[in-house]
């Protein structure tokens, strides 16, 4: 545990340091990003130890905050969540160090690193506290730290607006998070965790309040449909650094928060299974047909973090519906791949946020519909963002296809052989799942194609340059760990014993039993994995010498006799996705402004779409205007004069006195 | 895995090619046309691997990489399909997730190679591509649901094993109804009519030809090859279903196998005569209709 | 065998609630009558009497033959062949027959009705028909379809009858008949002439007379 302190240790100095140091014309980014690393390497020894078996001494030190305690420890489930997070800060912070250079001499950089490092020390101790109270305050932490990082650009409208709503849906969830913990300590009668895990929920029907409180709360910060609304807001308007990290392990607390929620409150009846399937059916379609709907290229990819946090959660329901049949085989395949999945998501939802940055940096715009032909420009960022959605769409040999395959397994096992109220939701799940992945896939071959590929839109991309090393070295280390993580899944897949065990008190032989159960079929897939890696190098050699003594020419595309065809007359991202949206028009809600061609030599036509988020406009805008009437009746009450504020004091006081002494 | 397992292999890669050219036979003479030669697919290939080759200068690796990630996917999905009584090269548990992910994986590389050439008649065939295999996907699972709930298995070889006629007493209407689903699923994959008409090449109508209108030479070899490929094994799905069980006779179940190949290639010829391909926007309303048999399938096996 | 007559029944209703040509629909409609008249003389075959005989020459003529004429005739009248935008599209509308026949196998299974005999498949096939007549009626605008939703409807109970009631008598038999034929004459007479009087058959602009 000394490691873990010395790291947290590190993050403070680092912070304070920077803070300290920082001038508009000198470079802290170096301090800032070396102290995250070093913090991180530190980090990574114990949660190594502790997932591959061993364990480590809980901190417990006695604070003075009431009902609080410093209580840390580091078990597995806190240790699978813990090495991604480490992994992609430490990334992300070498990436922003060259990210950030074209601010150099515009502004300070010491606040952004000082909130970077808090971020980071704050997403740490959310995973190792124990003490409620001390949950609570890193969570905060969390929000406040990362809501300034949302808002670095704060000269700009569209982000001081994101980062309110970011603030208000946090806050929003903060709240229900605290109800939740108030009724689990008035129940067990203590804020520490460990008696909550062994105790356990002692009123009737209390267990269900709290898990929809859990849900609730948890479920703001993961982005659940339809508390996400925060997601596609915040996660553009932050610097590509930090949506990265935000998007790919901030949102993933929000789900240990739900998973550290459920070893409290006992075993689960099936309505808690058939519900988390429901929410993550909705979010995964809702969240993908959003994404496909979207014009901007980080919003996309945030509607997409909404798709993977709703197959998060099919894996997770169809683990607790396991737990409440008793069935092992669902218990460990479909927890098992929820949590492959977090660590997948962390791995290519970062490398695709950092490549987005990358765009960002070399052409000024992340207007899909305005790039094109990128990969000739900047070869490296294409290659990794080209891993990076194929792993997302969940086709072999990468990472993306290993936890889609345990939860598939693990639906299908469940849904052929039983009876009807465990079968139907699996069976939904497997509908819905391949739904998700082949719009998937229609969105990243969207988002793939049309940026990087073909000729240029506009003039953004002549200009356009490619990332230096800075910013290079973590996409292709995120890269390399999405393939290997693919070629060695039969390893990685083991390597989940510890956290199951943690999570769901199976014994150990079950667990590894189921294991090795869904081991070998991907053992397998690796062979035919290699087999077809080995057959592509085949026909490269054979193309390569076919082709050798023959003339090979270059020329244009063939246009079909077009007299001047220009580049915009190529197939942009709403058109390619516009089939799509027609079909699922009513869950969408585009608008769309048509100025048509007039006349026979037509000099102007323009077509826009917008698509607002259908739970924002729906719901939350006319119920938060409909609450902002009611108490904009009690702004009586500020009118702004100090006389009357000490007026207000005064009485208040001297009521409490008189009841107190009556 | 004995000698046998072989044969499912060795016949996709050598009797592939053959089917394109049962169905133009078929489709010939419907028309009281004489048609082409029933190996022309075969001479194209050989002529298309001795050509050079002409590429865009709007294209890059991922163009030239295209081809040969499909033709690489095909074939190690052909390793994992069962024909007849022949099992698969390959069989595991859960196989058909890996099948499903290798013609994903093919299907991706296809549609991003063709937005590689900035020309709006790929980004067209790409866009409807993508669309109507979002439609696709859940129909298939939702088939290999129903067949996985109906015959306990969890593998291709031993889901798709021929039935006996015990077994069309029992469950026929959940076999009938997943053998419509499943074909027209295997129409749409294929680029065939009601869904695409594989021989116009008019913008408006094409979906599979336009995507890989400006490949050539050795290249679009590989793609012929490919596509025959997919149709074999899609082909050999459905047949699995409708072929009667041979009882272990090896020969008799290769004459089964052969003639039932040939039979659905003549399916194929005469649906394609029969009909005129659908509209565009009531591409989907056929598609759903595929996934909705599927489902009512599996709502029988759930009684 | 009497499943798969009743799996077709079950496909026929979906495809009316996907289909927007109105002749296509009342020829399934038809077919779907035909079937089910011979279904009481395939499920009893080992007891056939001259009762079942007659009974199932009469449903199908009646359905078969009798109802698409005056249906067909009334569409000629009329001269509509495509229904108008529905209320509710065709694929929401498949997608909702979808669930409702998920929901006629539950509710099926809970009726307090014992009916193993002809077909396990009768009491759900039987609700689902319902259910699609009666959606039918509510979801669509032309005046045909919603005559065509009532036939469905009476199918759906006739069904029901086939299983439920083994010997049902023959008096019940005729006036479910001459009910359903009521039904039709009438309203193809009514279809003529609202036709003449509007110069339209759809039945949501019929509010206008309320004045």
């Amino acid at each position: 545990m000394t490691w873990l302190l010395f790291a947290m240790a590190i993050l403070l100095l680092g912070a304070m340091a920077v803070l300290l140091l920082s001038r508009p014309d000198r470079n802290v980014s170096w301090l800032g990003a070396g102290s995250v690393v070093i913090a991180s390497v530190l980090g990574c020894v114990p949660v190594i130890h502790v997932l591959s078996g061993g364990s480590v001494e809980p901190v417990r030190v006695p604070w003075s905050v009431p009902f609080g305690e410093f209580f840390i420890e580091l078990d597995s489930l806190t240790a699978w969540f813990l090495f991604p997070t480490l992994l992609l800060s430490a990334l992300s912070a070498i990436y922003g160090v060259g990210y950030l250079r074209s601010w150099q001499g515009r502004r300070s950089l010491g606040p952004i690193w000082f909130f970077y490092c808090l971020l980071v020390l704050g997403m740490m101790l959310v995973l190792l506290a124990r003490n409620a109270v001390l949950f609570l305050i890193a969570w905060e932490l969390m929000a406040l730290a990362s809501f300034f990082l949302v808002t670095f650009e704060h000269e700009r409208e569209s982000v001081r607006e994101a980062g309110w709503i970011y603030f208000v849906a946090t806050h929003l969830g903060t709240a229900f998070l605290l109800a939740f913990f108030l009724l689990l300590a008035r129940d067990t009668g203590s804020m520490d965790f460990t008696v909550w895990a062994e105790k356990g929920v002692q009123a009737q029907g209390l267990a269900s309040i709290l898990f929809l409180l859990a849900i609730i709360g948890f479920g703001t910060k993961a982005g659940f449909m339809p508390l996400h609304v925060w997601l596609p807001e915040a996660h553009p308007a932050a610097p590509s650094h930090v949506s990265a990290l935000m998007s790919g392990v901030m949102i993933k607390t929000g789900i240990y928060g739900l998973l550290r929620a459920l070893t409290f409150l006992g075993a689960p009846p099936m309505w808690w299974g058939w519900g988390l399937i429901a929410i993550g059916l909705s979010s995964g379609v809702l969240g993908v047909l959003f994404a496909l709907a979207q014009h901007d290229l980080k919003r996309l990819l945030a509607y997409h973090s909404v798709e993977n946090i709703g197959i998060i959660a099919l894996g997770l329901g169809a683990g607790l519906l396991g737990m409440s049949t008793g069935s092992s085989m669902l218990i460990v395949l479909g927890f098992g791949g929820g949590l492959l999945h977090v660590v997948n998501h962390a791995l290519f939802k970062g490398l695709l946020f950092l490549g987005a940055g990358a765009v960002l940096h070399g052409t000024g715009t992340l207007e899909i519909d305005h790039l094109g032909g990128l990969l000739k420009r900047m070869p490296w960022t294409a290659a990794t963002f080209l891993i990076g959605a194929v792993a997302i769409s969940g086709l072999p040999p990468l990472n993306g296809f290993v936890s889609e395959f345990l939860i598939f397994l693990g639906a299908f096992k469940g849904g052929v052989s039983t009876g009807g109220a465990i079968a139907v939701p699996l069976l939904a799940l497997i509908a819905g799942l391949a739904l998700i992945g082949g719009l998937a896939a229609a969105c990243f071959t969207k988002a793939f194609g049309i940026v990087f590929l073909g000729e240029p839109r506009s003039e953004h991309v002549s200009h356009a340059h490619e990332a230096d090393w800075t910013m290079r070295l973590p996409m292709l280390i995120l890269a390399a760990g999405c393939v290997l993580i693919g070629l060695f899944a039969p390893v990685v897949v083991g390597s989940l014993q510890a956290v199951l065990e943690n999570l769901t008190h199976l014994q150990p032989a079950a667990v590894s039993e189921n294991l090795a159960a869904v081991a070998s079929p991907l053992a397998w897939v690796v062979i035919g994995t290699v087999a077809f890696l080995l057959l592509l190098l085949a026909l490269i050699l054979l193309r390569r010498g076919l082709l050798a003594g023959r003339r090979v020419e270059t020329n244009v595309t063939w246009g079909c006799g077009y007299a001047q065809p220009t580049a915009r007359m190529q197939y942009t991202a709403s058109s390619f996705a516009q089939p799509l949206m027609d079909l699922f028009r009513p869950l969408l809600g585009t608008k769309k402004k048509i100025s048509p061609p007039r006349g026979f030599f037509p000099e102007e036509a323009a077509l826009k779409t917008v698509t607002p988020d259908i739970s924002h406009e729906e719901v939350y805008r006319p119920v938060f205007g409909r609450i902002n009437e009611w108490l904009s009746q009690l702004r009586w009450v500020q009118h702004g004069k100090v006389q009357l504020y000490v007026l207000y004091i005064a009485v208040t006081l001297i009521v409490l006195l008189i009841w107190e002494l009556r | 895995m004995n000698a046998l397992s072989f044969i499912p292999l060795l016949l996709a890669l050598i009797l592939s090619p053959l089917l394109f050219g049962v169905i133009n036979r078929t489709k010939a003479l419907f028309a009281g046309r004489r048609g082409q030669p029933l190996l022309q697919t075969y001479y194209d290939l050989w002529k298309l691997l001795r050509k050079g080759a002409v590429y865009s200068r709007t294209t890059t690796w991922i163009f030239r990489a295209g081809p040969m990630v499909g033709l690489a996917a095909a074939w190690v999905a052909a390793t994992l399909v069962p024909l007849g009584n022949f099992p698969a090269l390959i069989a595991f548990p859960a196989d058909f997730l890996l099948f499903a992910g290798l013609l994903g994986l093919m299907r991706f590389f296809t549609v991003v190679a063709a937005l590689d050439t900035g020309s709006s008649f790929e980004g067209m065939g790409a866009s409807r591509e993508v669309f109507f295999s979002a439609l696709t996907e859940p129909a298939l699972f939702v088939v290999l649901a129903t067949l996985a709930r109906q015959t306990g298995q969890l593998s291709l070889s031993t889901m798709f094993e021929p039935v006996s006629g015990a077994d069309w007493l029992h469950g026929g209407p959940v076999l009938a109804l997943v053998i419509i689903a499943l074909m027209i699923v295997l129409l749409a994959e294929n680029a065939r009519i009601p869904v695409d008409d594989p021989n116009t090449h008019l913008e408006l109508t094409m979906i599979h030809e336009v995507m890989v209108l400006d490949h050539s030479g050795p290249d679009f070899a590989f793609i012929l090859y490919a596509a025959a490929l997919k149709l074999w094994m899609l082909g050999a799905l459905v047949l699995s279903m409708v072929l009667p069980s041979s009882g272990g006779n090896p020969w008799l179940s290769l004459a089964l196998v052969s003639g039932g190949m040939f039979g659905l290639a003549v399916v194929i010829g005469v649906i394609e005569s029969v009909m005129a391909r659908l509209r565009l926007l009531v591409v989907p309303q056929l598609l759903i209709g595929a996934g909705a048999v599927a489902t009512v399938a599996l709502i029988l096996t759930l009684r | 065998m009497t499943d798969l007559i009743l799996v077709l029944v079950v496909l026929t209703n979906l495809k009316l609630l996907g289909s927007s040509r109105l002749g296509a629909s009342i020829r399934v409609v038809a077919a779907q009558g035909v079937m089910l008249g011979l279904l009481p003389v395939l499920a009893h075959v080992h007891e056939l009497s001259l009762h079942f005989a007659a009974l199932a020459v009469g449903t199908v003529a009646l359905k078969g033959v009798v109802f698409p004429w005056l249906l067909f005739r009334a569409l000629r009248e009329a001269e509509v062949t495509r229904e108008v935008e529905p209320y509710v599209a065709y694929i929401t509308s498949i997608l909702i027959g979808l669930a409702a026949l998920a929901a006629s196998f539950w509710l099926g299974g809970r009726l307090p009705v014992s009916t193993v005999e002809p077909s396990s498949l009768l009491v759900p096939s039987a609700l689902f028909s319902i259910l699609a007549g009666l959606f039918l009626i509510v979801a669509r605008k032309r005046a045909v379809n919603q005559v065509l939703g009532f036939l469905v409807l009476e199918n759906g109970i006739y069904t029901f009858g086939v299983g439920i009631v083994a010997e049902t008598p023959f008096l019940v038999e005729l006036g479910v008949l001459l009910d359903a034929f009521v039904a039709v004459f009438v309203m193809g007479i009514a279809v003529y002439h609202i036709n003449r009087e509007f110069d339209h058959i759809e039945v949501d602009r019929l509010d206008r007379l309320k004045g």
